[in-house]
């Protein structure tokens, strides 16, 4: 330890570049959560009371602000990530830090004004101009062209970080995988920055970004932190932990590139996506069984025993929480004869929320923690920390929440299909015998109180990221890699 | 470690990893050229822009088991005939309001965007306009006034006030004219049609 670092204070001068940078991105990314959730229960509750802020606040720019506040805090919170271990993996100083530091502010301008622009202006004139500066009006890439062209520069110049400070100094099986598939994330971003009047067209490049990011490229990135994760928190071992990357990376790309197919089954592609969409979704839930496998197994052999409780609790709640969200909810409605009945109603936000919760929210919390760790001292972060009672509630009552809120969506999602679609020929009219049915209304109350639950237990977790570790003197109990056949060693920082 | 299986080790895996990406990769970049020619507006299931020129019918057919858009007689939108260029203008109009008014986060487009009002993909052929006859002006007054021609079903959702001109409205119909004559492989399931033409 630095003999300048107190323990238990907040010191920010002894983390290296990287670091330092990360807990700017991570500061925002906390910020963009609460937005995030606050629109959230905004949107769900004008399902309840549709006048509530009519023509002011309308479910459209709400529903907006929460999707796209979490899309970009979670980009926030992988970058962040990225940045807090690039140096710990390379071996050497972050190269290009000061303009990673320009690429952070100019990236938090744009959010700034792009929000502030969807909450005041929010809409505009039928012309090219409105996509160009007020909004796309696409539906998770709202973000206006002149922002896209403000974030592809910032992810160049972070693609330039990583890269040049893993060739300065050591490549790992980790870095090598992350390097790669920051090239595929952003080149990806690519393929929705164009107009076209054909919505088959639109929607099938839009695919290849929405996708391609979150059941590919997101997966692989999360995938390399979590590796890296379970060798700071349990002290894994390396070469375990990389393999499983790798088998990862062959699962998830196996499955899940060709598993595009099942947004092809309605958008007026050709009906071979049928097959191919049907076929490699159903295979997308095998890498996650893996990741869940691997996260747990590594902890049973090393007997649960870690350096950071609430990291690693986090952790396994990504493990768990991508396989049932993204995987079985995924499964559940992913082959085209039960996606007819599905696409388009409720089915799809009961899988969205606890998929996006589960696979993404989970594994950046973990960050945040390990974040804390080091900065407040390298703190005892293990059994006995004080005030242990406010992570374990914010888990507890977020992870209720999130589960409450998809069954409560589900059962919606159920009403819905079998009234609107089976029942009703799929008309307008349908549609609304659907949303007014009792059994829909109930779902829809239920969902807002979970809500309400989830909004409790970000509280804490806010107010838990903000002191946890205060005035704790006992250093942090890391773990070295274990050799082959030892369990991990424990190293006083 | 030399009682590691072949089946287990780092190194055989990272090159499954790097071949099974490639390979994915390249059936999607073939398959991508194959579908993109096919969605090209005037190819197989996306009709030419002048399709708002045209009756468009939804018929069941027995040996699909789905439903798909028939294109029929001369039925020009608002009586006027466009060439394909005025065609795809007024079109375009369409979807640059509905993607500057945020709608897909109401409505969904082909199922895709948000489930607080019904999904548009064949608004065109709705029940709800209640014959075809009266379908123009009824969508052209509904959009220039949305909160003051509420219907709502019951679910009292109004759609917001959105300030459309008289142009943008017209390109909205047409976009949804279009989009309805779209193959959407049977999506959405069942639908019913407004009475059509012929309909005994």
């Amino acid at each position: 330890m630095n003999v300048s670092m107190i323990r238990g204070q907040w010191n920010t001068s002894d983390l290296n570049a990287g670091q330092r940078l990360a807990i700017k991105y991570f500061t925002v990314a906390v910020i963009l959560l609460v937005a995030q959730i606050l629109f959230g229960l905004l949107a769900g509750l004008q399902y309840l009371k549709p006048d509530f802020l009519y023509n002011v606040l309308d479910f459209s720019v709400n529903r907006m602000v929460h999707i796209n506040a979490m899309i970009v805090w979670m980009l926030y919170g992988f970058i962040g990530s990225c940045y807090w271990l690039v140096e710990d993996e390379a071996g050497v100083e972050l190269v290009g830090a000061k303009l990673a530091n320009i690429g952070f502010w100019v990236l938090t301008l744009a959010v700034a004004v792009v929000v502030v622009v969807y909450l005041v202006v929010q809409t505009g004139p039928g012309e090219r101009s409105t996509i160009w500066l007020i909004n796309e009006g696409r539906e998770y890439i709202e973000a206006p062209r002149w922002a896209d062209f403000g974030i592809v520069a910032v992810v160049l110049v972070f693609f330039y970080n990583m890269a040049a400070t893993f060739m300065k100094g050591r490549w790992s099986g980790i870095s090598g995988v992350l390097v790669l598939d920051l090239v595929a994330l952003a080149g990806l971003y690519l393929a929705g920055m164009f107009y076209t009047t054909n919505v088959s067209m639109d929607q099938y490049w839009w695919w290849w970004v929405i996708h391609l990011w979150v059941e590919a490229t997101w997966e692989v990135l999360v995938g390399c932190i979590m590796a890296w994760g379970l060798i700071k928190t349990l002290g894994a071992r390396r070469r375990i932990v990389t393999t499983w990357l790798y088998i990862e990376v062959a699962l998830m790309f196996g499955s899940g590139i060709l598993g595009l197919g099942h947004h092809y089954f309605w958008i007026g592609t050709p009906e071979y996506w049928f097959t191919i969409g049907g076929f490699f979704s159903a295979l997308e839930p095998i890498p996650l069984v893996a990741m869940v496998v691997h996260a747990v197994y590594d902890s049973g052999v090393h007997r649960f025993r870690n350096a950071n409780h609430p990291a690693l609790a986090w952790l396994i709640a990504h493990a768990f929480g991508n396989f049932f969200g993204a995987g079985v909810w995924g499964f559940m409605h992913t082959l085209p004869q039960i996606n007819l009945y599905t696409h388009g109603t409720q089915w799809t936000a009961s899988h969205g929320h606890l998929a996006f919760w589960g696979a993404y929210a989970t594994i950046n919390i973990a960050m945040f923690y390990i974040a804390i760790q080091r900065t407040r001292g390298d703190i005892h972060m293990g059994a006995g920390i004080k005030g242990a009672w406010r992570w374990k509630w914010a888990l507890g009552l977020t992870s209720v929440g999130i589960i409450g809120m998809t069954v409560a969506l589900l059962i919606s999602g159920y009403e819905q299909s079998f009234v609107e679609r089976a029942l009703s020929g799929s008309t307008w009219a349908g549609f609304f015998e659907a949303q007014n049915a009792k059994w829909f209304v109930q779902g829809m109350y239920w969902r807002e109180i979970w809500g309400v639950a989830m909004a409790l237990g970000i509280v804490l977790l806010v107010w838990d990221l903000l002191v946890i570790g205060r005035g704790e003197q006992r250093p942090a109990t890391y773990l070295v890699e274990s050799d082959e056949d030892e369990p991990a060693r424990e190293l006083e920082s | 470690m030399t009682d590691i299986p072949w089946w287990a080790s780092e190194n055989v895996w990272r090159k499954w990893a790097i071949w099974i990406t490639a390979f994915m990769l390249l059936v999607l970049i073939v398959l991508t050229f194959d579908s993109v020619a096919r969605i090209t507006a005037g190819h197989s299931s996306v009709p030419a822009y002048s399709v708002i020129n045209k009756r468009i019918y939804y018929q069941f057919g027995y040996d699909r088991g789905k439903e798909f858009p028939v294109i029929g007689d001369d039925a020009p939108l608002f009586g006027q005939m466009l060439s394909e260029e005025e065609a795809h203008a007024l079109v375009d109009k369409g979807k640059l309001t509905i993607q500057s008014r945020n709608c897909m986060n109401c409505h969904t487009l082909m199922g895709n965007g948000a489930y607080y009002a019904p999904d548009l993909t064949k608004a065109w052929l709705d029940q709800g306009w209640g014959a075809e006859s009266i379908r123009e002006q009824l969508m052209l007054t509904f959009l220039m006034d949305p909160g003051g021609n509420a219907r709502t079903y019951g679910s009292n959702r109004r759609m917001p006030d959105l300030g459309l001109t008289e142009e943008e409205a017209k390109g909205v119909i047409a976009f949804l004219k279009w989009m309805s004559a779209i193959d959407t492989n049977g999506f959405p399931k069942g639908f019913k049609p407004i009475a059509q033409e012929g309909d005994s």
